[in-house]
């Protein structure tokens, strides 16, 4: 009798841990935004140029503009997403409940994320890379001369990680000071407070232009990590990170064949695989394979552009290079996988 | 002749009155206290000077004119923006007829709500938004004169107070997606959300909680000190935090909206301090007002309802206002975890490239806005406080 109700309250146990599991692979997220109407993004709410709420209370930026072409290529209409301004400890977990479809908040990828986390990620949307800026009067023009500096990082962040690793490497000492918030960070540097800060180039560049005396500044040549930046989906859901890695694709590869916002829907080709990509094909849609419309690149191209327009929107205000964010076709590092 | 001559006014002898008199008096009376006045005077020149040069030369007002309505509604769309007007004009006749009822304070309060609908209308806004501001005015006015007089109608307006709640926020929600997302709702409006519901729901839960710990049966007073104890053990930002995220992980079907998650949260958090200050008020009634009631026939309830929470809560009105006004501040702590309320507002604007590095005056006016409110209070308690004698009789 006791072995019975011990293997009865074994089964509802394991009843109780495994349906919730079923309940949540029954539908996909693909299924679940098509239903829904409605795409739910997860961005930053702060950080200039990848995302911010504009003027006119609508949501800007890099990062949001992919929400945007994602929603486009889904469900036809760049205005049926909902943005989730999340803060970076509480990106993850917003992606993993299920509160967000897609997490596109300057995240980068890296081993840890993709394997322990249950994140899967889409191709990098931006290429960065921690750098240092500093005063020009200090005449540092290398790492090495950073040596008993006082540089300013934030606090829990990867660059904290990577200046440390960095300065052991090269056997030089510095003082770090850490801040919790990029406010006040770039402020104390201002006031002089620390002698170089060390963050993200995208970031180093838009802050420059909002110190007192940007010229007194200078940012040196030397990038010390990578950061890959790009859309987040959750782990296990293929289908619906093939439909987020592909829109990203279609930004590549609208700039590689010079397909524009402007000239997207009278864009005429005799080229086959632009015929795929634009869905005039008579052939098997390459839409259908991703659950998607026929004309879902177009879409995307439509309401946000190619990625040298998302870029000279977002960006170029802010006086960021495109640097290796460039098509390979031009020695950058976007490339395209074919559309066949 | 000699009467008027005892009421001929007797002027007081020189120098014992006046501006000369009371700066000697109380700034110059004694050479140390020459000494202190003269060095603070000096010092309040040398920061008012710092502070009136920058806010007059330097400071760049312009980004608070071009970010107006971010600060006052989020990215709540414009094209549904009259519901927010919609809910302004409910909370216009209610303000109206009750200043009408009850004068005093209502009254004085619709009066400086009308005086700032009128400057809104004389700033360079659009033309709508004049028009709106004008037509709330126009609501105060005449809901005024049509409530004025008839006290019959005040327990309908007490009701209509309660009621207006529900109906504001399905009339700020609207319906299903062609509604407006709570994720939409944002500046002062959220905030200011947030701290009503916070107000209206945590003092009754206070009050109930507070009961409950004064209860004779252990069960419920162990529950209710076994709540309080906790809820004030832990930081409000970590009850916020576990709100966002382990309430969907509990409710997995359930779509429970980040706004309603956070009112839950502040709900929780803000009565069991509000509990604890009712207690105070609680214990500070003699036992002979038990005893008393009890004398005279009345059971539990009506003892607790006519005599015991009237003088206890009249007795602490200035800790539950205290804690009103920590509350509203509170709500900005939404913000960390994305919600975009007055001061997450504050936070998108200086991250937009085209305001970068204008922290300071933003954060000043997001202060100035938590001040009015906040002194809005305070002012209010002040006046309830001499109306009902507090510390008194």
């Amino acid at each position: 009798m006791r072995k019975f109700l011990f293997r009865v309250s074994a089964l509802i146990l394991a009843i109780s841990l495994v349906t919730p599991l079923l309940a949540r692979g029954e539908e996909g997220i693909l299924d679940k935004v098509k239903n829904r109407g409605r795409l739910i993004c997860g961005v930053n709410k702060e950080l200039p140029g990848f995302g911010f709420l504009g003027q006119d209370g609508k949501w800007k930026g890099f990062d949001v503009d992919y929400g945007r072409a994602i929603a486009a290529a889904v469900l036809g209409d760049p205005d049926k997403v909902e943005f989730r301004p999340l803060k970076a400890a509480d990106r993850f977990p917003a992606l993993q409940t299920g509160e967000i479809d897609v997490l596109i908040r300057n995240t980068t990828w890296t081993l840890t994320r993709d394997t322990d986390l249950g994140t899967d990620f889409a191709p990098p949307t931006f290429y960065d890379g921690q750098g240092f800026m500093l005063r020009k009067d200090l005449g540092v023009t290398s790492l090495k001369e950073l040596a008993g500096a006082t540089i300013g990082v934030t606090a829990g962040s990867t660059t904290e990680l990577n200046l440390a690793d960095t300065t052991r490497s090269l056997g030089i000492e510095v003082e770090p000071i850490v801040f919790e918030e990029t406010e006040t960070l770039y402020q104390s540097y201002d006031q002089g407070r620390c002698d170089a800060v060390t963050s993200d180039k995208s970031q180093l560049v838009s802050r420059r232009q909002s110190l007192k005396n940007p010229d007194d500044h200078v940012i040196l040549d030397v990038t010390i990590s990578k950061e890959p930046l790009g859309p987040v989906t959750v782990h296990g859901d293929n289908r619906w990170n093939d439909v987020v890695s592909w829109v990203v694709y279609a930004t590549f590869f609208a700039e590689e064949h010079g397909i524009t916002q402007a000239n997207v829907n009278t864009f005429e080709t005799e080229n086959p695989e632009i015929k795929r990509f634009l869905g005039t094909d008579d052939g098997a849609g390459m839409g259908k394979k991703l659950g998607l419309p026929k004309d879902w690149a177009r879409q995307v191209i439509a309401a946000v552009g190619n990625y040298g327009e998302l870029f000279e929107r977002n960006l170029t205000p802010l006086g960021l290079p495109r640097g290796v964010n460039k098509p390979w076709t031009q020695g950058g590092l976007l490339y395209a996988i074919p559309f066949r | 002749m000699e009467e008027q001559e005892l009421t001929q006014e007797i002027k007081p002898p020189a120098n014992t009155k006046g501006l000369g008199r009371w700066l000697k008096d109380n700034l110059f009376n004694t050479w140390y206290n020459t000494l202190l006045t003269c060095l603070a005077l000096v010092f309040l020149f040398f920061a008012l000077k710092g502070f009136l040069t920058w806010a007059f030369t330097e400071a760049e007002w312009d980004v608070i004119p071009a970010n107006f309505r971010l600060f006052m509604v989020g990215s709540y769309p414009q094209e549904q923006i009259w519901r927010v007007w919609n809910a302004i004009y409910i909370l216009s006749v209610l303000m109206g007829l009750s200043a009408g009822l009850w004068g005093g304070l209502v009254l004085r309060f619709a009066v400086a709500l009308s005086g700032v609908w009128f400057i809104s209308a004389l700033l360079p806004v659009e033309l709508s938004t004049r028009g709106w501001c004008l037509g709330a005015i126009a609501m105060i006015a005449v809901s005024f004169f049509l409530g004025r007089g008839r006290t019959s109608l005040r327990p309908w307006i007490l009701g209509g107070w309660i009621l207006s709640f529900p109906v504001i926020m399905v009339v700020l929600r609207g319906f299903g997606e062609n509604g407006v997302l709570t994720s939409n709702w944002g500046g002062l409006l959220l905030t200011l959300i947030l701290a009503v519901v916070g107000i209206v729901v945590s003092f009754p839960l206070g009050v109930f909680l507070a009961l409950c710990r004064q209860s004779n049966l252990p069960a419920i007073r162990w529950v209710s000190t076994t709540y309080i104890e906790t809820v004030r053990g832990v930081p409000l930002i970590t009850i916020l935090f576990m709100g966002n995220v382990l309430i969907p992980i509990f409710m997995p079907g359930l779509d429970i909206n980040q706004v309603l998650r956070m009112m839950i949260g502040i709900t929780f958090f803000s009565g069991a301090y509000m509990a604890e200050n009712v207690r105070g008020g609680l214990q500070g009634i003699p036992r002979g007002q038990h005893e008393a009631a009890q004398a005279v026939g009345l059971n539990y309830v009506q003892t607790t309802l006519f005599i015991v929470l009237p003088q206890a809560l009249r007795s602490v009105i200035p800790a539950i206002v205290g804690q009103f006004i920590a509350l509203f501040k509170d709500t900005s702590l939404v913000s960390i975890i994305g919600l975009i309320d007055l001061l997450g507002v504050a936070k998108s604007v200086i991250a937009n490239p085209d305001w970068l590095g204008l922290q300071a005056e933003v954060y000043l006016f997001a202060a100035v806005i938590y001040f009015v409110f906040c002194y809005a209070m305070s002012y209010a308690s002040q006046d309830i406080e001499t109306d009902l004698g507090v510390g008194k009789h």
